[in-house]
């Protein structure tokens, strides 16, 4: 996790979004992650993702956990806070920092043994609370630091790169997201970046819990013959549902669509997602019931199912649920917390 | 003090000061029965501390309330009962053994029992208050829950407390429920009537109305803790459930949607989250403080264990947080409904690596509700955890105390913050930059800036500057600072206070939080007995000179505290590296409070001249 600051050199003809920001305003340290590293795919399409959708950076909170992936907030968004929290416990500090201040856009991101196995109880809890986030697992079925022990996702009978056999059932966190309440749900290929980028920025514009697991293959643990999370692996058995673009709510939807093959959804910030069927599946990411019978009747396959699946456009997030005033906790003054010395009096009468 | 008449057979007697104890079984509705009975001889004018003595049970294990009663106004727990109420078959034996001889038997005499049930040294007072129960009401509900007012009025006979002054609390109690009143004041009145016609009243226990109550107020220290959060402006409050600490949220909660609802908007200023376990807890009061909200969470030993590791990263990344470890017996689960001081260590050391924390010890509700107000203050100013430390005693009784006060003008201290403006006119922004030299550092939070005062929180090794370093120079320069931080927290929490004996004395002792009471009235006692001795009562960790100062007055410094340890010695041997001779270990930990005579007993076992005196027939 080395701090290697970027030269601030801009090239003229760099394009600027809405807020006058260029593609470099969101970008933060040189990586140190291993050269071909899936994880920095992800790291370059949330810079695109955050320069597209023309959000301040420094209006973004970027936490994560321990491990490769949990390293990666420093390799983005330089102008935003970042917290690498400890291992698995990103959820509860995200939750934490949501509940001060419901006005900034929380991106956690964490990794498979990060939360599938140490934090897979946070994971599950920071979910079904419906936690306002973006929640992105870098997931490559390994643990790359300490060289390339299995994780809860690696599948039954993978094998790892001494040639061991995985015999543990693979925890599947978009089946468990689907479960749990999360109101969006996706999956992509850090590989495919034309699926990922409108993902990631539909995640962030949709309000609640909204889960991205992400396949990235580590190159140096876990890209050999017999792995399932291979890059040859993964494309070959890739099965994308839908394709995404994500519009602004001030563009206009002009142009009709053949009707069965394309579907708008309007997001509570007024923003459309519009759904591009691909294969010859009918699916509906608006059924969570069927999206659970797809998605088992897949992986018996032995396919990987990505792209958007699930979408709650109004789901309620867990300020919604709790009631908190729309100011933001750690705004408030005293004299909206402190209750003040005639009250204390009135309520030490009562205890005599 | 007790005066034991010479004749036979003995009788203890004594105006407003002795020991009743209530033997009951938990889920009998006996609890508020008994707490009338206790602010009824409040409301007389006489200091009364109430105990609970409670399983880790609802319903059908025995319990015991015990009300010590003092004119002057000694409120640490005392052994032997003076007045038991054995209402509790299963308890009887244990419960005619605790009485002190010359004491008093009250039981329900309905049923016969056999002689060698009894003592031939107490004064058995039987009542057929079943019987009565049964003949009056018709519904099992009914007869156990006036049976419990029954005996308050037959009690209140014996003691000659007035009866009005009960009348007026139970239509105080019931202000809501009007029509609750007369049913209660008839079965008060069926049990006084009963006793003043059957009963030889008053016995040699009274009560005699008084003024020395003053303005003090009752209430518990986790009530009182969680006030003092909602007075100083905290905001979110993670936790899980764990006794003794459950009280102190459900109190915030409570306070919250009274003071806390915005009157217009019906919004919550406030958010209060039950989280999965402990660590979910502490990690959401780290992520709320990191983001600039007064967070914190309540929790006991077993949670203080399994928050460690976030502890360390909160010490190490300095972020706010405010913990209340309500502190019962352990280790393990222990006697979790039993009171002790055993978590000092593992709150002042909490983690791996190098730490240190900062441990505030309230002695009873009125400081409860002082630290936890300052708790938050200290949070932000020193941006690291802080922790207050209860114990069960504390926090879940009701106790006399001084009325809560505060300054209107009080202001929240924030800290070191940089606000936006301040970052567009700063010179520069280093997140762990010591420009004042005190070890504090100033921070922003999180969407200050659009380029400005941006840094990377992490529990990794950095520099002034936020960035990731393993060199061994930048290492020890961060962690040595933190150790500055730690000696500016000696001028900001609360000074030790000083008990000086009447008479020049070398023997000193030193004690903290609940001990506060015993420790005051054996310091009495003993001055009685020509024994001086000075006390210093620590008020929270780091200690400052006056400890250091304190101890190299005196020759022999006793530490007295409720855990097998002598945790708080530990510490002052460390800490201000004191020969370990020095300080003598006066250790309780039954997991009762300790009492005044288990103090001196301990102490005289130290001093030959006094040990003859202190035998226990002295006191």
């Amino acid at each position: 996790m080395s701090f290697l600051p970027k030269p601030k050199l801009h090239h003229p003809s760099l394009s600027c979004n809405a807020l006058g920001y260029t593609r470099r305003d969101y970008e933060g340290a040189i990586s140190t992650l291993c050269a071909g590293c899936g994880h920095d795919s992800i790291s370059a399409a949330i810079v695109r993702a955050c320069f597209e959708l023309d959000l301040p950076p420094h209006r973004i909170a970027k936490l994560s956990g321990i491990g490769c992936s949990s390293k990666t907030p420093n390799y983005f968004l330089g102008n935003s806070h970042g917290f690498n929290a400890v291992h698995g416990r990103m959820p509860s500090v995200l939750t934490g920092a949501n509940l001060a201040n419901r006005d900034l856009i929380y991106l956690g991101v964490s990794g498979d043994g990060d939360s599938a196995s140490i934090g897979l109880g946070q994971f599950a809890h920071a979910m079904r609370r419906g936690v306002n986030m973006t929640y992105i697992v870098e997931n490559n079925g390994v643990y790359g630091l300490t060289k390339g022990q299995f994780s809860a996702t690696s599948d039954k009978g993978a094998k790892n790169k001494g040639g061991a056999t995985n015999k543990d059932e693979a925890i599947d966190l978009v089946g468990m997201a689907l479960q749990l309440g999360a109101s969006f749900v996706a999956r992509s290929f850090s590989g495919d970046k034309a699926q990922l980028v409108p993902l990631i920025k539909a995640a962030l514009s949709h309000k609640g819990a909204a889960f991205i697991d992400v396949i990235s293959p580590c190159v140096t643990f876990n890209n050999h013959q017999g792995s399932t999370k291979s890059f040859d692996y993964v494309r070959e058995h890739n099965e994308a549902v839908n394709f995404l673009d994500v519009i602004s709510e001030h563009t206009e939807i002009s142009v009709e669509y053949e009707p069965g093959a394309t579907e708008v959804v309007r997001q509570h910030d007024g923003s459309y997602l519009r759904l591009r069927k691909l294969g010859e599946n009918d699916y509906d990411p608006r059924d969570r019931a069927a999206a659970f019978a797809f998605l088992e009747s897949r992986k018996a396959q032995g396919e990987i199912v990505t792209g958007l699946l699930y979408v709650e456009p109004g789901a309620e997030e867990m300020h919604d649920l709790m009631g908190t005033s729309a100011t933001p906790l750690n705004s408030l003054a005293e004299d909206r917390l402190c209750p003040g010395s005639a009250v204390l009096d009135k309520l030490n009468a009562s205890l005599r | 003090m007790l005066q034991i008449v010479k004749n036979e057979p003995v009788v203890v007697t004594a105006i407003n000061d002795f020991v009743i104890k209530f033997a009951n079984v938990n889920g009998s509705g006996s609890a508020s029965a008994n707490q009338l009975f206790a602010k009824s001889i409040i409301r007389m004018g006489v200091p009364v501390a109430p105990r609970n003595i409670f399983p880790s049970n609802i319903q059908g294990l025995p319990t015991w309330y015990e009300i010590r009663v003092s004119e002057e106004g000694h409120l640490g727990a005392r052994d032997g009962t003076d007045l038991m109420v054995a209402m509790n078959p299963q308890t009887w034996d244990q419960d005619i053994a605790s009485i002190v001889p010359g004491g008093y038997l009250f039981y329900d005499s309905t049923r016969h029992l056999p002689p060698d049930k009894f003592r031939d040294d107490i004064n058995v007072i039987g009542m057929p208050l079943t019987e009565l129960c049964n003949r009056e009401y018709a519904d099992p509900r009914q007869r156990q829950l006036f049976k419990n007012i029954i005996y308050v009025g037959a009690l209140a006979a014996l003691l000659d407390i007035e009866i009005e002054v009960i009348e007026t609390l139970i239509k105080e109690q019931f202000r809501a429920k009007e029509k609750l009143i007369p049913a209660n004041i008839h079965a008060l009145h069926m049990g006084r009537d009963y006793a003043l016609t059957h009963l030889n009243c008053p016995i040699g226990l009274t009560i005699r109305r008084s003024d020395q109550v003053g303005d003090r107020i009752s209430i518990d220290g986790n009530a009182a803790a969680a006030l003092g959060a909602v007075y100083s402006g905290a905001t979110v409050a993670a936790w899980y459930p764990i006794t003794p600490s459950t009280s102190l949220v459900e109190a915030f909660s409570k306070y919250c949607a009274r003071y806390r609802v915005d009157k217009e908007t019906g919004k919550n200023n406030f958010a209060i989250i039950q989280a999965e376990d402990e660590i979910a807890s502490i990690g959401m009061v780290i992520g709320a403080g990191w983001n600039g909200a007064r967070a914190f969470t309540a929790t006991s030993g077993p949670g203080i264990s399994l928050m460690q590791e976030f502890l360390g990263l909160a010490y190490f990344a300095e972020i706010p947080a405010v913990l209340f470890d309500v502190q019962r017996a352990g280790p393990s689960t222990g006697m979790p409904t039993r009171t002790q001081q055993c978590d000092l260590l593992a709150a002042a050391y909490a983690s791996h690596g190098d730490t240190k924390h900062v441990l505030l010890f309230p002695e009873d509700p009125h400081e409860s509700f002082l630290f936890s107000a300052q708790a938050f203050d200290l949070a932000d100013r020193l941006q690291t955890p802080i922790f207050v430390m209860l114990d069960l005693d504390i926090g879940m009784n009701e106790r006399l105390c001084r009325p809560l006060t505060w300054d209107d003008t009080r202001r929240m201290d924030r800290g070191k913050v940089m606000t936006e403006a301040e970052l567009d006119t700063a010179k520069e922004f280093g997140r762990y930059l010591d420009v004042d030299g005190d070890g504090i550092t100033y921070r922003t939070y999180p969407g200050t800036h659009p380029t400005r005062g941006a840094y990377f929180t992490r529990g990794t090794s950095k520099d002034r500057y936020a960035r990731y370093t393993e060199s061994g120079t930048a290492y020890i320069d961060n962690m040595e600072r933190l150790l500055r931080k730690f000696r500016t927290a000696e001028s900001l929490v609360p000074p030790p206070q000083f008990y000086s004996s009447d008479n020049a004395t070398k023997l000193g002792a030193i004690y903290f939080g609940s001990t506060s009471a015993a420790m005051r009235e054996a310091q009495d006692i003993l001055a009685r007995h020509n024994v001086d001795i000075d006390l210093l009562r620590v008020r929270a960790f780091p200690f400052n000179d006056d400890v250091r100062n304190f101890i190299a007055a005196h020759d022999e410094i006793f530490v007295v505290e409720q855990n097998r340890d002598g945790q708080l010695r530990t510490m002052l041997i460390n800490e201000l590296e004191i020969a370990p001779a020095k300080l003598r270990r006066v250790v309780h930990f039954d997991g009762s409070p300790i009492t005044a005579h288990k103090i001196i007993e301990k102490i005289s076992s130290f001093l030959p001249a006094a040990h003859a005196v202190f035998s226990r027939s002295a006191l």
